[in-house]
């Protein structure tokens, strides 16, 4: 459930829900990361629940000493009123057959909250793709029919590649096709429920590898971008677009920690 | 699927813990009876607050009966053993309840009869001021957790060898205005479990909280480790329910040696 940080709820109608699903490399999370942390958004509560595993930490935006030493739990939400945006974090994974019940949560919160839209950032395994898809663009884009209707013309414009469906049981030759994200987490889920409760979501998702998965979390953002407009868009140089985004202070020791000097 | 340098293709665990495809197979063959045997198991699982070490249920919640402003809770071997030898060992202490539970990891199947060395907890209260709990959110109650982690978990750009173990780290919610006993938790280091699971909730619903966290390289029972939590003996908290501290010192040699294994050749 929503628990507002101050004393009462903040009217969120018509704004756009940014969130991530907690999917291969962790994508999503640090897109939104990146976004919370370049647009300076604020906190205004916390979507508690017991479907996640628990995990507290100083904040992980700060930039001085003086803010700091805010706590920050596994799942909280920013906003950007100016921009009527909303940002959903998820820090840690789902506790087993919980995912669901989360989902659930989750959508009845966004009716309730009138959220004029939701935009789902994700991934999935890049070695699932078939010969195709490994020769396109990595990123991928999906609708539900509601939001269908209202975007759809943006999105030709900027002729972006919708997930191609795929066989549902690969090994079966005349198998049905339907949409598949392999390694994407509550992705599928949360786009079916979605499409049955006729919630304006749009799903947009990077192939990729687990790893050092910061690069992807810049293209995925980058590509966010380029529809929402949140930073100006820049020149056509690729390196620009890093120092556009604010690296969190948390993303330290992402790889763990110093090496003892006597290894070498 | 990862590539190893011998060729072999193998399943990599996923760092974001995506287990989906087996869940989705999961939901689709479940059967009535599997969601009973989950429903069965899930009340196995359930915490169960029981009167002073009987069998008996606690008939209201344990805050109901026993209204505190001070919740004192401590989680592993070496923090029970700071509160057992420090604050419980002065003044006089009535237990009040346990709280029993059982999960996949315990080694027996009886969940009534759980022995001592099983995974459980007791709650005393302090005769004396009876607001004190040892071992739930009311608006003026403010909650000390205690807890120790391997210091090979704590993020530094130096090397983990190089630190100077034990070491106190602090972690506090919004609303927790006292000065902490020590350093506070630096990013990107976090917490988990329990203790994370406590000062979450109080940081949502605005109540005074502070996780002391002792950094160790010693999981087992320790002197040093245990002494590594003393600085907290100055806080608020803590004043005035600590009276003797050589006695203390004494009874924690005495845990220690009550808990030490007979060592073997092979040790």
């Amino acid at each position: 459930m929503f628990v507002p940080c101050g004393e009462s709820v903040p009217d969120l109608a018509g704004f756009t829900l940014l969130m991530p699903a907690v999917s291969v490399g962790n994508v999503g999370q640090l897109a939104i990361d990146l976004i919370i942390s370049t647009l300076n958004m604020s906190k205004i509560g916390y979507f508690y629940t017991d479907c996640l595993v628990p995990m507290v930490g100083n904040n992980p935006y700060a930039t001085a000493e003086a803010n700091s030493t805010e706590l920050s739990i596994n799942t909280e939400v920013y906003s950007l009123p100016s921009r009527k945006l909303v940002a959903l974090q998820l820090r840690s994974i789902f506790i087993k057959y919980k995912s669901k019940p989360f989902c659930e949560k989750l959508l009845s919160w966004v009716r309730s909250s009138n959220f004029a839209r939701v935009i789902l950032l994700s991934s999935s395994h890049s070695y699932h793709r078939n010969d195709l898809q490994l020769r396109s663009t990595p990123f991928r884009y999906l609708l539900t029919p509601s939001m269908q209707k209202s975007v759809q013309n943006k999105i030709k414009s900027l002729n972006w590649e919708e997930m191609e469906k795929s066989p549902c049981i690969p090994e079966i030759n005349d198998s049905e096709f339907c949409i598949r994200i392999p390694g994407g987490g509550i992705t599928k889920a949360l786009y079916d429920e979605s499409c049955s409760k006729e919630i304006q979501m749009a799903v947009l998702l990077k192939f990729v590898s687990e790893g050092d998965n910061i690069p992807d979390a810049l293209g995925l953002v980058e590509y966010l971008n380029e529809w929402l407009q949140i930073i100006k868009p820049c020149s056509d140089d690729p390196t620009a677009s890093t120092l556009r985004w604010k690296i969190p202070s948390s993303w330290r020791l992402l790889f763990g920690s110093g090496l003892p000097p006597a290894l070498f | 699927m990862a590539a190893t340098f011998f060729g072999e293709v193998v399943k990599a665990p996923c760092r974001a813990g995506t287990e989906d495809e087996d869940e989705e197979e999961e939901g689709r063959r479940e059967t009535p009876e599997d969601r009973e045997v989950r429903r069965q198991l899930a009340r196995k699982r359930e915490v169960r607050l029981l009167r002073r070490q009987t069998k008996t249920s606690l008939e209201v919640s344990l805050l109901e009966k026993y209204p505190c402003s001070k919740f004192i809770i401590a989680i592993g071997n070496n923090a029970v053993a700071f509160l057992s030898s420090f604050v419980t060992n002065s003044g006089v202490w009535e237990e009040v309840g346990c709280a029993k539970l059982w999960n996949e990891w315990c080694r027996t199947t009886d969940t009534i009869h759980l022995s001592p060395t099983e995974a459980f907890c007791v709650f005393y209260h302090l005769k004396s001021n009876p607001s004190v709990f040892g071992s739930c959110p009311r608006k003026n109650m403010q909650i000390t957790i205690l807890t120790s982690r391997h210091v090979t978990e704590y993020k530094t750009s130096e090397s983990t060898g190089s630190l100077p173990s034990p070491f106190l780290k602090a972690l506090k919610t919004q609303n927790f205005r006292d000065p902490v006993c020590c350093s506070l938790l630096e990013q990107p280091n976090i917490v988990h479990d329990l203790p994370a699971a406590v000062l979450s909730y109080c940081q949502v619903w605005k109540i005074p909280a502070v996780l002391y966290l002792c950094y160790t390289d010693v999981m087992k029972l320790d002197l040093i480790t245990v002494e590594a939590f003393k600085p907290i003996l100055s806080s608020r908290t803590f004043k005035g329910l600590v009276k003797n501290i050589p006695q203390s010192t004494e009874m924690l040699k005495k845990l220690m040696t009550t808990n030490e294994i007979q060592s073997n050749i092979y040790t």
